[in-house]
């Protein structure tokens, strides 16, 4: 497939994004370079200057809301995306509003707690939408443990065991290669539903 | 019995056991994580008495912040 024919399928595919940190930003970004027509980005969260080891934001965007901020970033990579911001905690019960129209759903939250909560309903509401998952990236190196496993419609990138602390921060080379790992992923689905259609 | 635990063949020395047994005996310490019993969801309620048989495809994540 020519990049001018994969583009052309793209547009017409639409991704939800939970989370805007170092996997959503760099996710998001990824996704929008390669021409995916939609995007449903979702963070209640404000950009810091902590955020930016490893988070696609910049110095004069310190204060925006993140959805803002990353909108504004895509559409200077390409403007004819479509970016659809919700700047709210998602909950269990704004999800379908949120992601019901989307092809697939990638998983970009910091914290377990809210990881847990997304996979759990989704698996509840939507057990059929591909959703993508970003489990393990906190430090550097160890680049072999990183990997890609698939448990029905749930697909799983990261070591799966490095969890963030003090000493291990989240740093943008891994955290990046992962962010870019679900992409790729999410690039696959796409593509090969729309062979099968 | 036989299981496939995270797409590795488990050979396990007991007919059934629950969730909660086999978290306890294949050291699964975190406290968050998806268990899922032949694709289906298992709810935490259901930990202690959803059971595990010969030949069943479990996974178990471990849910670890970071991103």
């Amino acid at each position: 497939m020519t990049f001018q024919e994969i583009k052309q399928r793209l547009r017409r595919k639409s991704v939800g994004i939970a989370g805007c940190g170092g996997l959503g930003s760099n996710c998001a970004v990824a996704l929008a370079r390669v021409g995916v027509g939609r995007l449903v980005i979702v963070d209640f969260d404000a950009v810091t200057v902590s955020n930016l080891n490893r988070q696609y934001f910049f110095l004069d965007q310190i204060g925006m809301k993140k959805v803002e901020a990353l909108r504004e970033n895509i559409r200077r990579i390409d403007p004819a995306i479509g970016v659809e911001v919700a700047d709210v905690k998602l909950t269990p019960d704004l999800l379908p509003g949120l992601f019901a129209s989307c092809d697939v759903v990638v998983e970009a939250f910091d914290r377990a707690d809210q990881k847990e909560m997304l996979i759990e309903t989704m698996l509840k509401d939507f057990p059929e939408k591909p959703l993508v998952v970003g489990l393990g990236v906190a430090g550097w190196g160890r680049t072999d443990l990183v990997h890609f496993r698939k448990s029905g419609n749930l697909y799983i990138c990261g070591d799966e065991v490095s969890e963030i602390s003090v000493e291990l921060p989240p740093l943008a080379p891994r955290v990046g290669m992962v962010a870019n790992m679900q992409a790729n992923v999410v690039v696959e689905i796409l593509l090969s539903s729309e062979v099968a259609r | 019995m036989q299981i496939t635990l995270n797409n590795r063949v488990e050979t396990l020395e007991v007919v059934r056991l629950t969730v909660s047994e086999l978290l306890k005996v294949k050291n699964f310490t975190f406290k968050m994580l998806i268990v899922k019993i032949n694709g289906k969801l298992i709810n935490k309620t259901e930990y202690d008495t959803a059971e595990i048989a010969d030949g069943d495809d479990v996974q178990v994540i471990h849910l670890i912040s970071g991103g």
